[in-house]
């Protein structure tokens, strides 16, 4: 029972972490709420009340696991690169405009969407470039120069958008609609769900590939343990870190890309929409390993959505649930969290090994 | 062009100078005492936050200035002592544990803002106090200075007398002595009998003391409200302030003033047909362009890898 | 004789499954100097830990003057007159030594401000009691290492300690520091202290100590009169069999020279020249020990020669290549392996795999990985065999390094490094720290390498260790080469003191 316990002990804390957050929630809707037994109906089984609910959560789900790859992929290389956000918004602006721009070419339909998308991965690797090289070369704080950059981003992108590629005839602030044939379709009838999710799930593969079984994700790894030792064992240190930002930025890139062309067919955000902030989250829930954070993005999905109903059809506002993640993130985190139950666990089973062969005293 | 560079020059630029850089620099004192201390503080944006929202809630309640002060105070502490809490405590990466404050203060401020004011974006409905400005005659009639400085709000004074007080804390009390100790060695602190935590603890409650009252002058100063968010990166900017000074109190008060010096400039640039935008972008890119060179200058003495 | 400590069967565990301390039981008697010694992982800095408050023991009792005490911090331990001397110096560098020697026990003014004044006539009264010299007003980073150790005995004797513990005190001073060091010991065991002494020097133990306690393995093997013990004794209790203390037989063929040293130089970011005019060679087939007090250089030099740092002028040839603009990948294909001297730092990454560790080096090279893609199988099996020939105890090979020994993490190192198939081995302090066994073994594979045709470069502050080893001596002084041995037989370690300190130079 104790080797189990250890053994999975990082998995348990975990699920006892998510436990902790689910109870102050509920403390709190019962505190706050006027029908507090719906409110938490809504929250937690409002995402399985029908079909279209539960497309939403595939639907969040699939930004935010481009996301949480994207910033993995640094955070793996020790690179506190928090730029995903600004990444994917910008990509997203400069990808509609390209995809607007070459629509005259009248592409095909596969060769369009894989071009515009491509188009954005660059963008992506591009606007990861920036803090990767400054860091590399200039040991600047990555962590103060992508929460910058992903401002900088918005503002550049609004600036695109509004003033230049702004559909004056839609009712509000957006761009232009983008052809029909740059769409990602949908491939769940009665939801929202989109091709884009399938190269979600791609990506993951894809990442979790790269990460664990190729040189340069070794690297990125072994630089990410400890960058002297990386540095005296012939690592390029420098291009591991400016790589990995940019790798990062490729699937925030593409993560917006996908998520106008598949969802709102048009560039119509008016304000940083936080799939970054929650790559975050879900990099930490799923420590840096992709097939993990896709785990970890259902899961915030799933909450995001039940926050959603809440929102919808009750008294307690969304931002519960971002009280909820925090304290999930906090719980998660602490290294020391529970760590003296698995302390004593593990003195008594060394204690067992080294005294068992000495007779008792 | 010269109408405009004349009003740049003129005293109400300067004014708004002060006005602008004073929310940043209480939290970049906040950063500053926290990095001496040895830990990356970047929740200020958080703590400033709910500092910002407690004033004006419990002010819009009590109608008291002075509960309002504490309870701006208080908020800011406890999100300073959570995050010392899980960082030194349980050994959570205190960057992961504050992107989660931060999280935490932008989640529950709306959300309880909901709840009292039934707004989710501004708290407009709720009758919230201001903090005092201060008129001094005597300040009026130095010349050109008296423009600048009379007629400011109580906590830009503030703001300047903490950097004098950030000064003695830091090198003329024991407690500064340990927080420099402690920040440059633990293991040497530790071997005296110095208890590491305890210290990062307080110079964390410090900083959670300092953003407090940024916050509060943003919700009870700078305007009369609490916005979403309103924050607006400034907890950032003053990681950036700090880092420029060094976290010493001189540099660390000019860096903040060069940040207030490009706000204001933002705002007065608006009248002329620039796009917003472009305009608000100007404090970001001047944080990353000063960053870089002033990162470039002290690169020569990291290895690649450190920060 | 009262006794100071008193240790009742005492038991410690650590957080990854180690047992430190395994039931140890031991007494200090008052005003004497006693040794404790015993390989590394035998648990004797783990025990001074305990009484001094840093680590808590799982069970057993500790008496203090015949009181029993239970320390959670070293505060708790200095209250009691309990003060200790780390190997690795805890000061804080941008503070002066005032700041340092009076933090925690700052006088005050007004009972909240600093009173600078009252705090320096109180460390020259200190001063000038125990005859220790140190520059009040320098920040510590501006002195030199023997000076600082000085503030560090103060910083102890200012907080009123009758018992002073001392980790490795000597390992960073030449032999005439040392000898003003046990002066100062000596001393203030005539004024009443007690004084513990942890050492692997078993000449000095002999020297200065009154009392030996051997331990091995977590127990405590012996506690005797130093005068009662040989080192021959002392060194069998510690490992539990005879130990060499012989020369290694010298090298059959000394070959062609392979690393050519010319008119180095290198000058620091503080600008100071740190290496001045560095010129040797080392020919395959022979060992070249560069001995020197730490700081003296080394570190630098052999940052230098694997590419690490960058010269400021000068030349490196390796079998005739000029290496000192070369990145470290380029100058380990040529052929250079480099056992680092802090290897936590750089020799591992202790939260990563053994076998990830084990290809660092390789990882991208023909039959570990094609095309970008690593060939696991070829990994997994090239790691078990290294594993099984370096000895390296560990579960897996899966297991992270830091689950290991400092011993067998050392180990690790070597493995990779020596498996490389080098042609010159840059080994800096390869044995510090780990046990007489893996020591043993580590120089082994060191002379195995030589036998077949390495040239290799030992840096050590060791001169044990260097004078066993090495074919030919260069004493190194303020970076620059002071003596060249090119007879070590015969050679005490009495004859490279001088030199190490600057006092003589030869050429």
């Amino acid at each position: 029972m104790e080797k189990f316990i250890l053994k999975y002990f990082n998995l348990i804390r975990t699920i006892i972490a998510i436990l902790i957050g689910f109870v102050i929630s509920i403390s709190l809707i019962l505190l706050v709420s006027k029908d507090s037994f719906a409110a938490l109906g809504y929250l937690f089984l409002g995402p399985f009340g029908s079909i279209s609910r539960m497309g939403n959560i595939i639907e969040l789900a699939t930004p935010i696991i481009f996301c949480g790859i994207a910033i993995a992929i640094p955070f793996q290389a020790s690179q506190f690169n928090v730029g995903a956000e600004g990444t994917f918004f910008i990509s997203a602006a400069f990808g509609t405009a390209f995809a607007l721009i070459i629509q005259s070419l009248n592409l095909p339909r596969f060769i369009y969407v894989v071009v515009v998308l491509a188009f954005a991965g660059l963008m992506g690797a591009l606007w990861g470039f920036i803090p990767g090289f400054l860091k590399a070369k200039y040991r600047a704080n990555m962590v103060v120069l992508t929460l910058m950059l992903n401002y900088i981003a918005y503002f550049i992108s609004i600036y695109l958008i509004n003033y230049h590629f702004r559909d004056k005839s839609a009712g509000f602030l957006t761009s232009y609609r983008l052809p029909d044939s740059v769409f990602l379709k949908q491939i769940i009838p009665n939801t929202r769900i989109h091709i884009g999710f399938l190269i979600a799930i791609a990506a993951v593969f894809i990442a979790y590939y790269f990460l664990y079984h190729t040189t340069l994700g070794y690297e990125i790894r072994m630089v990410g343990f400890n960058f002297h030792f990386a540095k005296y064992s012939g690592i390029d240190v420098f291009k591991v870190i400016v790589l990995s930002s940019m790798i990062g930025g490729i699937f925030a890139g593409i993560g917006g890309m996908s998520e106008v062309m598949g969802i709102h067919r048009r560039f119509l955000w008016q304000s940083l929409p936080g799939y970054g902030w929650d790559g975050v989250v879900v990099a930490i829930i799923g420590r840096n390993n992709p097939i993990l954070i896709m785990f970890a993005a259902f899961f915030l999905a799933y909450l995001r959505i039940g926050g959603q109903v809440l929102n919808l059809l009750s008294d307690v506002p969304y931002e519960l649930v971002s009280v909820i993640e925090a304290i999930i993130i906090l719980l998660i985190t602490a290294e020391a969290f529970l760590e003296n139950i698995k302390y004593r666990i593990t003195v008594k089973e060394a204690e067992k090994e080294v005294f068992k062969n000495e007779s008792p005293s | 062009m010269n109408p405009l560079l004349k009003s740049i020059f003129s005293t109400t630029f300067l004014f708004s100078v002060l006005r602008v850089a004073t929310p940043i620099i209480f939290p970049a004192l906040g950063v500053a005492i926290s990095s001496l201390s040895g830990s990356t503080n970047i929740a200020l944006e958080g703590i400033m936050l709910v500092s910002a929202f407690a004033g004006v809630v419990v002010s819009a309640f009590t109608q008291s200035l002075l509960l309002a002060l504490i309870a701006g105070i208080a908020a800011g502490v406890l999100i300073a002592l959570i995050l010392g809490y899980f960082s030194l405590k349980l050994r959570a990466d205190i960057i992961l544990a504050a992107i989660a404050l931060n999280l935490f203060s932008s989640g529950i401020t709306v959300f309880l803002l909901y709840i009292f004011a039934h707004d989710k974006g501004v708290s407009s409905s709720l009758k919230s106090l201001v903090f005092p400005t201060i008129k001094l005659g005597v300040l009026a009639k130095i010349p050109i200075l008296g423009g600048i400085l009379n007629n400011q709000n109580i906590l830009v004074y503030i703001a300047f007398l903490s950097v004098i007080v950030y000064y003695i804390i830091v090198f003329h009390t024991p407690l500064g002595l340990k927080i420099r100790a402690v920040g440059q060695s633990p293991d040497a602190a530790s071997s005296v009998g110095i208890n590491v935590v305890r210290i990062k603890l307080y110079a964390l409650i410090l900083s959670g003391v300092f953003g407090a009252l940024g916050g509060l002058y943003l919700s009870m100063g700078y305007v009369s409200w609490f916005g979403r968010d309103m924050t607006a990166g400034r907890g950032f900017i003053a990681i950036a302030a700090s880092s420029i000074g060094s976290n010493m109190p001189l540099g660390t008060l000019l860096g903040s003033l060069l940040f207030g010096v490009v706000y204001a400039l933002a705002n007065f640039l608006a009248p002329i047909n620039i796009p917003s935008e472009i305009i608000q972008v100007i404090p970001y890119i001047v944080t990353v362009l000063v960053l870089t060179v002033y990162s470039a200058r002290t690169a020569k003495e990291k290895e690649i890898g450190e920060e | 004789m009262a006794t100071a400590i008193s240790l009742k069967d005492i038991v410690k565990v650590y957080p990854n499954g180690v047992v430190a301390n395994k039931k140890v039981s031991l007494d200090i008697e008052e005003k004497t100097i006693h040794a404790i010694v015993g390989e590394n992982g035998a648990g004797k800095s783990t025990l001074m830990k305990i009484i001094f408050g840093i680590e808590e023991p799982q069970e057993g009792e500790i008496y203090v003057k015949g009181k029993k005490v239970n320390f959670k911090t070293p505060l708790d331990a200095i209250k009691q007159g309990i003060g200790m001397v780390h190997q690795h110096l805890m000061l804080a560098e941008d503070l002066t030594v005032v700041e340092n020697l009076t933090l925690g026990i700052e006088p005050r003014k007004y009972k909240i401000f600093l009173d600078k004044k009252r705090a320096n006539d109180l460390v020259k009264g200190y001063v000038e009691k125990y005859k220790i010299d140190v520059p009040l007003d320098k920040k510590v980073k501006e002195l030199p290492i023997g000076v600082k150790q000085r503030v560090e005995i103060l910083k102890a004797l200012l907080r009123d300690v009758d018992i002073l513990i001392l980790d490795e005190p000597t390992a960073v001073l030449t032999p005439q520091e040392t000898e003003v060091l046990f002066k100062s010991l000596k001393e203030l065991k005539s004024q009443g202290k007690t004084i513990i002494f942890i050492s692997h020097k078993l000449k000095e133990v002999k020297e200065i100590a009154d009392k030996v306690t051997v331990m091995r393995d977590g127990k405590v093997i012996a506690t005797d009169d130093a005068a009662n013990l040989t080192e021959h004794d002392i060194a069998r209790l510690m490992v539990g069999r005879e130990v060499s203390f012989e020369r290694l037989e010298e090298g059959k063929n000394i070959g062609n020279v392979v690393l050519k040293v010319e008119n180095l130089n290198y000058i620091n970011r503080e600008k100071v020249q740190v290496l001045k005019n560095i010129n040797f060679e080392v020919r395959a087939g022979e060992i070249v020990g560069i001995a020197g007090v730490e700081g003296n250089g080394q570190t630098e030099l052999v940052e230098i020669l694997t590419g690490l740092k960058e010269a400021s002028n000068g030349t490196v040839y390796v079998f005739g290549k000029n290496i000192v603009n070369k990145s470290v990948r380029e100058i380990r294909e040529m052929g250079v392996a480099h056992i680092p001297e802090d290897r936590m730092k750089n020799g591992v990454a202790d939260k990563a795999k053994i076998k990830e560790n084990l290809i660092s080096d390789r990882y991208y090279k023909k039959g570990f990985s094609k095309k970008g893609i690593l060939n696991y199988p070829y990994i997994d099996s090239t790691s078990n065999e290294l594993v099984k020939k370096f000895n390296i105890l560990a579960p897996t090979i899966d297991a992270p390094v830091n689950a290991l020994s400092g011993g067998n993490i050392q180990k690790v190192v070597v493995a990779r490094e020596l498996s490389s198939n080098p042609k010159v081995i840059i080994a800096s302090q390869p044995v510090r720290g780990i046990d007489v066994g893996s020591e043993e073994l580590v120089h082994n594979f060191i002379k195995d390498a030589r036998d077949s045709g390495c040239a290799v470069l030992l840096v050590s502050a060791d001169l044990d260790e260097i004078l066993k080893l090495s074919t030919r001596i260069l004493v190194i002084y303020n970076g620059e080469i002071v003596k060249t041995f090119n007879k070590v037989e015969g050679l005490k370690g009495e004859d490279l003191g001088p030199y190490m300190l600057g006092v003589k130079r030869g050429e």
